[in-house]
């Protein structure tokens, strides 16, 4: 079967492990539909990097140039090459936006985006794809620049891959960056970089960390220079070709939050202890145990009741996973763990932490969530408390787009996550009348069997493949039930939804951990 | 509201809720036309999954209500399907029209009837017009609900609220929750009985209650409208004495009707009564508190308190509830989800309690088993009233799930 992408081309649909009808090219690129988890191995070399020598770089190691349009063009930016970009600085970020106005100041066109995380506050990026010098974006879209994606505005197809996922396709070479721009809160005249200080701190760099290895060229942008060195230095140097300094990298009201909030909402506060309890029902919350929370409100109210239940029990956690907020640096300095293992920083009490604290370690997508690692840390995680817009009754999950098909978030480490010892969906089973225990996911994100449990205001239900929790939670009084159970509840509250209609052109497809892909996402109306 | 008008000229109104701010509400505008059938518009955030449902419930509502000509504007913020009837009919009834005609949804099964002595720990308020609290409500178990009609009702929504709280009695599922309505002062509340009863509720808060005959109105109401509706299970009364007078006849009060099952005082008003600054102490109250205890185990019916309002104080509330409970209530009010767990706990027997109860009771009922009319425990006689005691505070005990 074979659908239209545009005007003059069509491509092939294959239906996957998952059942998912998927492309079999994608913005010129054959892929290979998922096989199902832990079946497709690739072999050969990794990607590389141009040859470069030293001879090539100043003596003096001072490698600032002018302005940013400078820097392009000595990188030798033209059509059709691919760009990329980091979002340590979140909403915040000026950085993105900065390099790709002057990409269009020197008149390159079609250039392809690879953002590791697209925000609102770039939505001019659509100006930017209306007047072509954008072709299409790969990395997360939200908001405006989801909604251009999914009415199939487009000119190419949307990438959508978790952080472990973009590293892997960095190093697969299914994604060549010619030109990579770091937005670097302090950084020297050589290019050493880090994100723990300065004016615009946002704690960990990691994302940036693949493209500093793999891209051709390597420009740093900061807006606070210090002399060399720069230490400590997450963003080495010896791979950087450029160093730009600007006024501003970002707003530092968006780059991190004051303070982040917990939930206030009863319904959530419920969930939030539920979860809490059932780590300690089941018996992995133990000496030495180790978790991953988001910086949701829901996952930020569980930290404070497991923190509560661990004092009362006498128990402490080895390691934590960021992305660290307040309420994992109080884990820290209250001795309750060890380390705080941090991939991104949310709030001013974690960046404050990771530049102060030696336990508060930065880390990357490399270490922690990488394909292609011998190993991750990952799956070195006893339980990770994740949320998502839409489960079924299969335990598959949803974290891309609404209900009605319009993209809303990225993956970003939620498929990564679910490679932890106990993954657990923390959501309301409804949301305004919306079901959120469905009978089919509108888009695939995460395949149910790595999906452990969900938890939610009316209910446990556990997966029953894994007949460990399902029996250790026997006896106890938390509220376990059939998934079936729930959803059936929900549609008796709100009926039963209708399905929307979506369209038969795909617009942007998911990829799983390992490149292969897992869903599509359809044009809306 | 009161004439009856046909409609010529067209007549239009509205009721509910709309904006960023508001969730699972709907807003409903409807002008009553003399021909051309019904003509609706829906603007909702659910409209994908929900938009035709809504279209053909509304069709559905309109139709209960014999309107066969109208413009009608929805709205929609998320509401579910009980409250969007309940808008729609206030709308109509607002616009003059559909008198004596009622849009009722689809029943939830009505719970076991209440209990006269059962648990009244803890009450969870619900305004009458914030839709989105009630469906989650019993998940918090509490051992009540109440839909409160009275002060969190602004005056120009008591319609609205009436008819919301009609269908929230008859659509929502609140578990194993007493489910209670707060009407407003006399008269005022007799209106809203009449919307409300139907629905059999399990019992009625009548606020700032004075004389006992306030009371016997209420249960006369309650009384016709049962046997109009066929309804057999009970409704009790919980009065809730607000002024320096209905503390005066706190017994006359709990004794007007064998349907009073509790009493209650309402702190806000009673201080600002007397003229008085309400304390965390609260010793300005102390008199009318224990007046309303002894009143109530005089007519034995249950010693309610008032609430207690900073939903941030945690502590605060374990110690008013525990000194409550010292003082012989058995029960009060919360304002918050976040109160219920505390107000519990505070309102339990402290294990020393149980185990003494344990101890007397096991002796009671070696007693029995041998034919023996004195009770006695080691070297001790234990005194009836004392074995009544513990024989009341193990079966609380064992409703509250302390012990099994």
């Amino acid at each position: 079967m074979s659908v239209s992408v545009n005007a003059n081309q069509r491509v092939e649909l294959a239906h996957n492990a998952a059942g998912r009808a998927v492309p079999t090219m994608v913005n010129g690129k054959p892929q290979i539909p998922f096989l199902g988890t832990g079946k497709y191995q690739p072999r050969g070399r990794k990607a590389a990097p141009e040859i470069s020598s030293n001879k090539d770089y100043p003596d003096t190691g001072d490698k600032r140039v002018a302005d940013l349009e400078t820097a392009l063009r000595q990188c030798g930016l033209r059509d059709g090459m691919v760009i990329s970009n980091h979002h340590h600085l979140r909403d915040g970020d000026k950085v993105a936006l900065m390099a790709l106005e002057a990409a269009a100041r020197i008149g390159v066109k079609d250039l392809m985006w690879f953002p590791s995380a697209s925000f609102p506050s770039q939505q001019s990026a659509i100006d930017l794809m209306k007047k072509g010098v954008i072709h299409h974006i790969e990395g997360s879209m939200n908001g405006p620049l989801g909604d251009y994606c999914t009415q199939g505005k487009m000119r190419g197809m949307g990438v959508l891959r978790s952080h472990g996922g973009r590293y892997q396709a960095i190093q697969d070479g299914e994604v060549h960056i010619d030109v990579a721009v770091i937005a670097a809160p302090t950084a020297d005249f050589f290019g050493n970089a880090d994100g723990s200080h300065g004016k615009s701190a946002c704690g960990s760099l990691g994302f940036a960390l693949a493209d500093s290895t793999y891209a051709d060229r390597v420009i740093v942008v900061t807006d606070n220079l210090v002399p060399f060195p720069c230490v400590p230095w997450q963003i080495q140097g010896n791979n950087v070709d450029f160093v730009v300094e600007v006024e501003s990298i970002g707003d530092p009201a968006k780059i991190v939050s004051g303070t982040t909030q917990i939930t206030r909402s009863p319904d959530r506060l419920r969930i939030a202890e539920l979860v809490a309890q059932f780590l300690r029902a089941t018996g992995i919350m133990k000496n030495g145990f180790s978790f991953q929370a988001g910086a949701g409100g829901i996952a930020l109210a569980f930290v404070e009741y497991l923190k509560q239940m661990m004092k009362q029990d006498g128990v402490k956690t080895r390691f934590v996973r960021g992305g660290s907020t307040k309420f994992l640096v109080e884990l820290l300095q209250e001795g309750l763990t060890d380390y705080i293992l941090d991939g991104q920083t949310f709030d001013l009490d974690g960046v404050k932490s990771i530049a102060s604290d030696p336990r508060h370690v930065a880390t990357s997508p490399f270490t922690s969530y990488n394909y292609h690692g011998k190993g991750n840390f990952a799956s070195l995680v006893d339980a990770v408390v994740l949320g998502a817009t839409e489960v079924d009754v299969n335990f598959n999950a949803n974290v891309v787009t609404h209900s009605d098909g319009r993209l809303l978030h990225g993956i970003g480490g939620w498929q990564n996550c679910l490679f932890a010892g106990c993954t657990i969906l923390a959501l309301p089973s409804f949301r305004d009348r919306i079901p959120v225990v469905v009978d089919e996911v509108t888009t695939m994100t995460g395949p149910g069997e790595m999906i452990d449990v969900v938890v939610t205001e009316r209910g446990i239900a556990i997966n029953p493949r894994r007949t460990d929790l399902l029996h250790a939670v026997m006896g106890s009084k938390l509220p376990v039930r059939p998934i079936q159970d729930i959803k059936a509840e929900v549609e008796r509250i709100c009926s039963k939804p209708a399905r929307p209609k979506l369209g038969d052109r795909p617009c942007a497809v998911v990829k799983w951990v390992d490149g292969t892909v897992l869903d599509t996402v359809w044009q809306v109306g | 509201m009161s004439s009856v008008v046909e409609t010529t000229p067209p007549r239009s109104a509205e009721a509910g809720h709309w904006g960023t701010e508001i969730r699972s509400d709907v807003h409903v505008s409807f002008e009553s036309r003399d021909s051309g059938g019904v003509e609706i518009s829906l603007e909702s955030r659910v409209a994908p999954y929900y938009g035709s449902a809504i279209l053909e419930q509304t069709r559905e509502v309109l139709g209960d209500l014999g309107v066969k000509h109208a413009r009608v504007a929805i709205h929609d913020e998320g509401a579910l399907p009980f409250v969007i009837a309940a808008r729609i009919e206030a709308a109509v009834r607002r616009a003059g029209v559909a008198l004596g005609k009622r849009s009722l949804p689809k029943p939830h099964p009505l719970p076991e009837p209440s209990q006269r002595d059962r648990l009244r720990r803890s009450r969870l308020y619900l305004p009458g017009s914030e839709p989105k609290y009630y469906i989650n409500a019993s998940l918090h178990a509490p051992d009540a609900v109440i839909l409160d009609l009275e002060d969190s009702v602004h005056g120009g929504e008591k319609d609205a609220a009436r008819i919301l709280v009609r269908n929230t009695l008859r659509a929502v599922d609140f578990g194993s929750c007493e489910r209670m309505v707060r009407i407003n002062q006399l008269p005022l509340g007799l209106e809203d009985l009449a919307v409300v009863v139907g629905e059999s509720p399990d019992l009625i808060l009548v606020p700032k209650v004075e004389e006992p005959e306030q009371v016997r109105e209420v249960d006369r109401m309650i009384g016709e409208i049962k046997a109009r509706y066929g309804i057999i299970r009970p409704i009790w009364i919980m009065p809730i004495l607000e002024s320096a007078l209905g503390i005066e006849n706190a017994f006359a009060v709990a004794t007007a009707s064998e349907n009073v099952a509790a009493l209650t005082i309402g702190l806000e008003d009673y201080t600002a009564d007397l003229g008085v600054v309400k304390t965390l102490e609260g010793r300005e109250s102390q008199y009318a508190r224990s007046r309303v205890v002894n009143a109530a185990h005089a007519a034995r019916v249950q010693a309610i308190d008032s609430v207690f309002s900073d939903v941030a104080d945690l502590d605060g509330l374990r110690r008013w509830g525990e000194a409550s409970r010292a003082a012989g209530f058995e029960g009060m009010g919360c304002i918050h989800p976040g109160q219920i767990r505390v107000i519990h706990k505070a309102f339990q027997p402290t294990t020393v309690e149980i185990e003494k109860a344990l101890k007397v009771v096991a002796a009671f009922e070696e007693a029995q088993g041998k034919g023996l009319a004195v009770v006695s425990l080691g070297s001790k006689m234990i005194d009836p009233p004392v074995v009544q005691r513990a024989l009341k505070l193990v079966e609380r005990a064992k409703a509250m799930g302390v012990i099994s």
